[in-house]
């Protein structure tokens, strides 16, 4: 109970003003399309080189949860996900929005996003040791595994042709070999300059789900709507609240599903959502109300992309291996006091540890109520007439794709995809499996190639991919995931025909 | 209010007047370097330990005094152009970089040069010009805690025994860690598997797992996780400050040497003038409190340069 004794030193003034100031910031960032979480905590990183070990680290943690649950904003309003976190949230966020239930989904999210953080945190603060050897457990074969898992969600997922959403993924992943395999050490299907360093995810996921958007308010634009799009009305937070609580089945699928993922090393947040919409869509009594406007959709989402972030931080600190892109990038944050992650971490420098952890759950709280305050207001972008909303996403988005890594070929990867999936989107095909397709692929690959290169080298290849514990469960459940499509699909049928 | 419009004649005067007041202002901009913020492209993403180091080493630049900036006579600000294993930036860098030393960029020696060698680059060894080196960290053969291996020796005896059977992790290909594998093979006379990992924390989180035998890795990382790994042995020249105990190859008789040691610092590009590159030289890297700062987060300094 250590962690208790230390929230003095979160609550004196100039701490409390850098987590709000901290996640006031991370909330509007992580609401512009391409400021994902990692980019907003490495920018801020430099900033805190100067400051006191445990100022610097509670501002670096408000901003990286505070940005987790700012992409839900624009992937709720403008149906633009601000990170790829954020896919899931789309799904169901935007299509509420559209009803004119906006704020109730901004509720839903910034609820969700706080008993997923808190469980994170606690997660964090009392299971460490045994979930950091947990960590290490997960090699080549069981990311592999993973992987694979996650690639049963796509058929499912945000489209509803299965076949569709296949295809999309298909496309996903065959994209996702374009430039360099870090493992072979060779080049694939770069025939131009601007293909050399692939297609990056958040250029992918700014062009497939921002330009299409886009170019469906021209459209708007030229049936002659200048008004406001869609119905709005204000729900109460306190109606929110009640009802979000009692979806306990989301909340702790979600709250689950994102603290496991968060904590294995190398799957990142990125997938934390998805899986968890996926599984609350398969085990829910109404699967066929996803994607209409589901608020069970978001609450899985956002209750598990905030859920990965306390446990990410478990082979953090006792390991110095992140368990995300942005918790690769607090590691900096960590080195520069001379805070070296690794057992003595939490024994030499117990007292800025503890403090950083307990100012994480204080971000929480500042997060809700922040974000509950902007939801109020979430009503002025809702207005916004059509054309002004085009030109002004153009903006963030060809802004937002260059500033991921100063790259002018990302901006045309970024238009070239998105143009093609205003096309695809008339043909019925979804933007979500496509972004799965890019985060799945170089995992899965990068991972099978290490692990066969490993297995030759003991037993065999297949020796080792179907040996071990989590191996079995992994391939068990995607097996699972696959049978129970199917039987939900036969179902399915027979009521139609019923 | 009318708009005045200006007649052809005076525009041309115009035109010709700030010709001249531009012209005179960059002759006075050579005379005076640096007038303005100089950026440092790292072609890594932000947070990675080449993005890290270079803005600790560039920190010093931002500190004022009476008005000025003390060290570089402007602050020095980083931009990160990632992609293709540092290609993308560094192509970038020797094709569009102006030489007139308000844009430089990071390296990382040897990966920088191995990639060079093995892609067809728009940089090389010839159109570029080294500032100096922030710092230099060795490559080390590391083991998991609990592995059988307590010496390079052993490691060696037992691959000899079993070749192709020892799994050894590191950065990536054609970087420090793959050169240093190739010489250690080489220079022992043994076959081993090497297996690269993502980046140098990837090819660590292998060792430590026990998903692999063996690894090479940064001094650096290894001597901060020296409770969860054994270090086996040094290629480099000397033994390091920051593992004394830890022998180099060559005192185990095993004729590895330094060409592995990934030495981090800045350059220009070709044709940048000689006395804007000995004013960098002078002022940006080598100042005590960016020394203090390194050593601080463990960032081995490099010993070869005054």
């Amino acid at each position: 109970m250590d962690f208790i004794n230390y929230f003095g030193n979160v609550f004196t003034p100039y701490h409390l003003m850098l987590l709000l100031g901290g996640t006031t910031a991370g909330l509007m960032l992580g609401a512009l399309p391409g400021l994902s979480p990692t980019m907003a905590v490495a920018l801020i990183i430099p900033f805190t080189f100067h400051m006191q070990p445990d100022s610097g680290l509670i501002l670096l943690g408000a901003m990286y949860t505070a940005t987790v649950a700012g992409g839900a904003i624009s992937a709720i309003l403008v149906n633009v996900p601000g990170a790829p976190a954020n896919i899931a949230t789309a799904l169901d966020g935007h299509e509420m929005a559209r009803q004119g239930r906006a704020s109730e989904a901004l509720h839903f999210c910034f609820f969700s996003s706080f008993v997923g953080g808190i469980f994170g945190i606690l997660i964090l603060i009392f299971f460490t040791p045994p979930l950091a050897e947990l960590a290490l457990k997960f090699g080549p074969t069981e990311l592999f595994w993973i992987a694979i898992l996650g690639i049963t969600v796509i058929g499912t997922i945000g489209s509803k042709s299965v076949l569709k959403g296949l295809m999309a993924g298909l496309f996903g992943l065959a994209i996702s070999t374009i430039g360099d395999n870090p493992m072979l050490g060779e080049q694939r299907f770069v025939y131009s300059d601007h293909l050399e360093s692939g297609i990056h995810i958040v250029a992918a996921l700014i062009g497939l789900f921002a330009l299409p958007q886009i170019l469906t308010l021209l459209e708007e634009c030229r049936k002659g709507n200048r008004g406001s799009m869609y119905a709005l009305s204000q729900s109460r937070w306190y109606q929110s609240m009640n009802y979000n609580l009692r979806r306990a089945k989301a909340l702790t699928i979600g709250s689950f599903v994102g603290a496991i993922v968060g904590v294995i090393p190398g799957a990142g947040g990125q997938i934390a959502g998805l899986v968890a919409y996926d599984q609350v869509k398969k085990t829910s009594d109404n699967p066929l109300n996803f994607g209409q406007g589901e608020p069970d959709g978001i609450i899985a989402a956002e209750s598990a992309n905030n859920a990965m972030v306390g446990p990410s931080l478990v082979p953090l600190l006792t390991l110095s291996i992140p368990g995300s892109p942005t918790a690769a990038v607090l590691l900096g944050g960590l080195l520069i006091h001379g805070l070296f992650p690794g057992p003595d971490l939490f024994t030499m420098h117990g007292e800025v540890i503890w403090t950083f952890i307990d100012s994480l759950i204080v971000a929480q709280v500042f997060m809700l109520v922040i974000g509950l305050f902007l939801s109020r207001h979430s009503g002025w972008i809702m207005k916004v007439p059509p054309n002004y909303m085009a030109a002004s996403i153009l903006v963030l988005a060809v802004f937002g794709t260059y500033s991921i890594q100063s790259s002018y070929s990302d901006v045309l990867i970024m238009m070239v995809l998105g143009v093609i999936m205003y096309f695809a989107s008339k043909l019925g095909f979804s933007p979500a499996p496509v972004v799965l397709g890019i985060i799945l692929g170089p995992i899965a690959e990068d991972n099978f190639l290490q692990g066969k290169l490993i297995g030759e080298a003991g037993d065999g290849m297949f020796n080792y991919f179907f040996s071990g514990t989590i191996n079995l469960v992994l391939i068990l459940a995607t097996v699972g995931s696959i049978a129970y499509s199917v039987y939900a699909g036969h179902k399915m049928k027979k009521r139609a025909t019923a | 209010m009318k708009p005045t419009k200006l007649k052809p004649s005076s525009a041309i005067l115009l035109a010709m007047l700030s010709g001249a007041v531009l012209l005179g202002l960059s002759t006075v901009t050579r005379a005076e370097y640096p007038d303005r913020p100089i950026g440092v492209m790292v072609a890594y993403n932000p947070g990675g330990a080449t993005d890290f180091q270079a803005r600790i080493a560039t920190l010093a630049s931002a500190k004022e005094k009476d008005g000025g900036f003390v060290s570089v006579g402007q602050p020095i600000y980083v931009i990160n152009k990632p992609g293709a294993g540092g290609r993308k930036g560094w192509n970038w860098f020797a094709d569009k970089a102006a030489k007139d030393g308000y844009m430089l960029a990071a390296y990382n020696v040897p990966h920088f040069i191995a990639q060079s060698i093995v892609f067809d680059t728009k940089y090389n060894v010839d159109n570029l010009e080294p500032v100096g080196n922030w710092g230099a960290d060795p490559a080390v053969l590391i083991v998991g805690k609990d592995s059988q291996f307590n010496s390079a020796t052993e490691l060696v005896d037992y691959a000899k025994s079993n070749p192709g059977k020892v799994t050894v992790s590191g950065a990536g290909k054609f970087v420090g860690h793959h050169i240093a594998h190739l010489q250690f093979e080489k220079a022992a006379g043994i076959k081993l598997k090497y297996v690269p990992g993502k980046g140098g924390v990837g090819a660590m989180k292998l060792v430590k797992g026990g998903q692999v035998k063996a690894g090479f890795n940064n001094l650096s990382d290894a001597a901060r996780a020296a409770t969860d790994i054994k270090i086996l042995a040094v290629a480099d020249l000397e033994r390091h400050d920051f593992l004394p105990d830890v022998p180099t190859f060559k005192e185990l008789g095993i004729s590895v040497d330094n060409s592995s040691v990934n030495f981090r610092g800045l350059m220009v590009p070709k044709g940048t003038p000689q006395a804007v590159i000995d004013h960098l030289a002078k002022s940006v890297l080598f100042r005590t409190e960016n020394i203090g700062k390194m050593k601080q987060t463990n960032s081995p300094r490099s010993h070869h340069v005054s």
